[in-house]
C-alpha cells in the first residue's frame, strides 16, 4: 500500500527503496524469493497469521517490552530525559526474536521443513535456534569462525537448543562470510529449506519483511512515549549494523517530522583508520548479498573487511532502507568507536544496573554526546536492543581482566 | 556475425558440442594465467569463460572461491582482467571470450565504461551471476549497445513461465545450471539434464551450454551428447591449486592436460556428422 507523502511506503513493487534494495541473487534462488514474497504478502492479509504471531509475542517473548526512564543516566549526562526501550528483556535477550517468530510462521505456512540462518554476535542464531526448537524444525546456523571464538556462550546456547553451528572459515570469517555460506546452503537445498535472515538486509522481500516484524519495537515505543510524556520523543536513537533493530525502532517515527532520528554505526578503531564498520558514514553504494546498498569496498569493488569489537555490528554492508534514509536525510548516521562503546557498556551497567549488549552500547555512547546539548524538558528514546551477558568475555578481554 | 554466433554455427556444422573451460583471471598470477589462456584454444577450448574475481562469490563452491581469492591476492583488478583479454585477442581473434563474475566489481568500474572497455578489448559475452532477469537491464543494455551478449541462466528451479521471460532478452547462448547448488559440488543426473534441455530446446533455438558439477571426461561426454556446450570450471581451477608454487610450465601443463582430455571427450561424444555426401 502506498501512503501519500509518506516515508513509510517503501519499497516499490520491485523491492527498491529509491536506488537501493532489489534482488541481486543467482537465478536458481529467484523463484524461491518470488514464492517467499507471495507467501509474505498473503500472510499480511491473514488475520489468523497475525493473531498467532501476536499471541506468541505476548506469551512467549514477553511483549510488550517496557519503556524505562533511565533516571541516573539522565542525571549523569545532564540534559534530555532518556528512555530505554527494553528489547533486552525479550525472551533470548534481544530484539532478534521478534523477526524470527514471524519468519518461522511463514516457513511453516510455506511447508518448509528445515531452517538455516547466519549470525554475527550469535543473538540472531540463538533466536533462530529458539524458534526452530519451539516449532520442531532442524536448524543449521552459519557463524564466522572468528565470531564463534568471541561469542562462545552463544555457540553453546545454540547447541543446547538443538541447532547445528557451522563455523565459516572462508573470507574474513565473520558475519558477511556466514551470510555467503547460508546463501550457498540455500541454493543447494531449495526445495525444503527456509532461510531466516536476521538483518534488514538481503534480497527483497527480506529488508521489508524483517523491518515489518521489527516495527513492533517502534510502534510500542511511540505509544508508550505518548502515554508517559503526552508527546513524541524529540530524538530516537538505535545502533546500526545490518540495521534491523534500528529500522524497527525508526520506521513508525519516520513521518513524525518533529522527531529527530539518529543511527549509530561502529567506528572500530576510528572512521579514519582502516579498522571500522561505519558503512553509511564511510562506504559507497554497491551490490552485496542480494541488494544494492552502501558497502565498505575498495576502488575495484572488492568488499573490505569490517572491524568492530561488537560482532553484531561487524558487517561491511547495511540494510538498503538505511541507505535510502541516509541519502534523503531523514535519519542522521553517526559512529562510535570500540573504546567509547566499552565505556558506555560499563557506564550503563554501573548507573542503571543494566548490562547492555556491545552493539547497544554504541547507541548509549552516542546519547552521551547529544543528551547534554538538549533541554531537560526534551526526551530521547533509545532502542536497548539486547543484553550484554554474551559479551562479558570480550569485554573482559578488552579491559585486560582474567575470567 | 559475432564470434560467439560464428563459433556455434561452426560447431553445429561439425555436429560437435563446445568445450568451454572456466578459469579465474589472474589465477594463480597474471603471468601464468596469460600463458594458460593462450594455451587453451590449442587444447580444444571452443569458448573461454574468464572469471572476474570477487571477494564474496556467493554462488561458488570452495574451488572457485579459492581461485578467486588467489587471483585477487595476485593483483587481478578489473583493468588487469580487461588487459588480459586485450593481449589474448592480439594472438587469437577467433575464440570467443565470455567474462563471468558478480556485479559489484562491474558496478565499481562503472557499468557503461565497463561495456565499452570490454568490447574494445575483444570480449564477446558477459555472465553476471547475481543479475537475475529482474535486475540485468543495467548491464544488458549497455553491453548490447556494444555488441556484447549477456548470457542468461536457466536452472532446475526455472518453470515454464519464467523460462519464457528469460528467453525474451536472452542472447549469445543460454547457461543451464545442471544442479541446484553452488559450483563444483553436487553432480547432475543425466535424465534430469536431458529433460531440462528438451524443455529449453522446445522454447528456443539459442545454443544451450551446461555447467556446474561437470568434472570428468565421462561427465563431459554425457553432457556433450545433450547440449551445445560443456562448461568445466572447478575441476580446472583445482588443478591450478594442486600445482601452486611449481614452475609455470608445470601449472600450464597440468591445466592443458586436463583440458585436452575434457575437450577430446566433449568432441568425440557424438558420432561424426557427415555433410559432404562422400559417406
Amino acid at each position: 500500500m502506498t501512503i501519500a507523502n509518506s516515508l513509510r511506503s517503501g519499497p516499490d513493487l520491485t523491492g527498491h527503496f529509491g536506488a537501493y534494495g532489489g534482488r541481486f541473487v543467482a537465478e536458481t534462488l529467484m523463484p524461491l524469493i518470488l514464492e517467499l514474497e507471495a507467501a509474505y504478502e498473503a500472510s499480511k492479509k491473514d488475520p489468523e497469521f497475525q493473531a498467532e504471531l501476536d499471541d506468541l509475542l505476548k506469551h512467549y517473548v514477553g511483549r510488550e517490552s517496557p519503556l524505562y526512564f533511565a533516571e541516573r543516566l539522565t542525571k549523569h549526562f545532564g540534559g534530555a530525559k532518556i528512555y530505554l526501550k527494553r528489547e533486552d528483556l525479550n525472551h533470548t535477550g534481544a530484539h532478534k526474536i521478534n523477526n524470527c517468530l514471524g519468519q518461522i510462521l511463514l516457513a511453516r505456512r510455506m511447508g518448509k521443513t528445515r531452517i538455516i540462518a547466519e549470525t554475527g554476535a550469535g543473538q540472531h542464531g540463538v533466536a533462530t535456534a529458539t524458534v526452530a526448537a519451539r516449532f520442531g524444525y532442524p536448524c543449521t546456523v552459519y557463524m564466522g569462525e572468528v565470531d564463534t571464538q568471541r561469542q562462545k556462550p552463544n555457540v553453546f546456547r545454540m547447541h543446547l537448543l538443538g541447532a547445528e553451528v557451522r563455523p565459516v572459515t572462508s573470507g574474513s570469517r565473520t558475519l558477511k562470510d556466514a551470510m555467503n555460506e547460508a546463501l550457498r546452503d540455500w541454493v543447494a537445498n531449495v526445495s525444503d529449506t527456509f532461510y531466516i535472515i536476521g538483518s534488514a538486509a538481503g534480497p527483497h522481500p527480506y529488508p521489508a519483511m524483517v523491518r515489518d516484524f521489527q516495527t513492533v519495537i517502534g510502534k510500542e515505543a511511540r505509544a508508550q512515549m505518548l502515554e508517559r510524556e503526552g508527546r513524541l520523543p524529540d530524538l530516537v536513537i538505535a545502533c546500526v549494523g545490518g540495521g534491523s533493530n534500528a529500522i524497527g525502532m525508526f520506521h513508525p517515527f519516520l513521518d513524525d517530522a518533529n522527531v529527530e532520528i539518529h543511527g549509530v554505526e561502529a567506528a572500530g578503531d576510528g572512521v579514519d583508520t582502516p579498522r571500522h564498520a561505519a558503512t553509511l558514514s564511510k562506504g559507497s553504494p554497491g551490490v552485496l548479498h542480494g541488494a544494492r546498498s552502501y558497502l565498505l569496498q575498495d576502488s575495484d569493488g572488492q568488499i573490505d573487511e569490517a572491524h568492530s569489537i561488537s560482532a553484531g555490528l561487524d558487517y561491511p554492508g547495511v540494510g538498503p532502507e538505511h541507505s535510502w534514509l541516509k541519502d534523503n536525510g531523514r535519519v542522521k548516521y553517526h559512529s562510535v568507536t570500540d573504546r567509547q562503546a566499552l565505556e558506555a557498556f560499563q557506564l550503563l551497567s554501573k548507573l542503571e544496573g543494566i548490562i547492555p549488549a556491545l552493539e547497544t552500547a554504541h547507541a548509549i555512547a552516542h546519547v552521551g554526546r547529544v543528551a547534554g546539548q538538549m533541554r531537560p524538558d526534551q526526551t530521547i528514546a533509545i532502542c536497548l536492543s539486547g543484553r550484554g551477558d554474551k559479551d562479558i568475555f570480550s569485554v573482559a578481554d578488552a579491559l585486560g581482566a582474567k575470567l | 556475425m559475432s564470434r560467439l554466433a560464428a563459433k556455434f554455427a561452426e560447431l553445429k556444422k561439425e555436429g560437435r558440442s563446445a568445450f568451454i573451460p572456466f578459469i579465474s583471471a589472474g589465477d594463480p598470477n597474471m603471468e601464468i594465467c596469460a600463458a594458460i589462456l593462450d594455451a587453451l584454444p590449442g587444447c580444444g577450448a571452443d569458448i573461454i569463460e574468464l572469471g572476474m574475481p570477487f571477494s564474496d562469490p556467493m554462488a561458488d563452491g570452495p574451488a572457485v572461491q579459492m581461485s578467486s581469492t588467489r587471483a585477487i591476492a595476485a593483483g587481478a583488478t578489473m583493468p588487469r582482467v580487461i588487459e588480459l583479454v586485450r593481449k589474448f585477442r592480439k594472438k587469437d581473434n577467433k575464440t570467443p571470450i565470455v567474462l563471468m563474475g558478480y556485479f559489484n566489481p562491474i558496478h565499481a568500474y562503472g557499468t557503461a565504461k565497463f561495456a565499452r572497455d570490454v568490447a574494445a578489448a575483444g570480449v564477446d559475452g558477459l555472465i553476471a551471476v547475481d543479475l537475475p532477469i529482474e535486475e540485468d537491464e543495467v548491464l544488458r543494455l549497455p553491453a548490447a549497445a556494444q555488441g556484447v551478449d549477456l548470457v542468461r541462466f536457466v536452472t532446475p528451479t526455472t518453470d515454464a513461465a519464467r523460462l519464457g521471460r528469460i528467453l525474451e532478452a536472452a542472447s549469445g547462448y543460454l547457461y543451464y545450471v545442471s544442479v541446484a547448488g553452488v559450483t563444483g559440488t553436487k553432480s547432475f543426473t543425466e535424465a534430469d539434464v536431458a529433460a531440462a534441455i528438451a524443455r529449453v530446446r522446445a522454447a528456443t533455438t539459442l545454443p544451450v551450454a551446461v555447467g556446474f558439477g561437470i568434472k570428468t571426461p565421462e561427465q563431459a561426454a554425457t553432457i556433450a551428447r545433450l547440449a551445445d556446450g560443456v562448461v568445466v570450471g572447478s575441476a580446472i581451477v583445482t588443478k591450478i591449486a594442486e600445482t601452486l608454487g611449481q614452475n609455470p610450465e608445470v601449472v600450464v601443463k597440468a591445466v592443458t592436460d586436463l583440458c585436452t582430455s575434457l575437450a577430446q571427450a566433449t568432441h568425440a561424444a557424438r558420432p561424426a556428422k557427415v555433410e559432404t555426401g562422400f559417406a
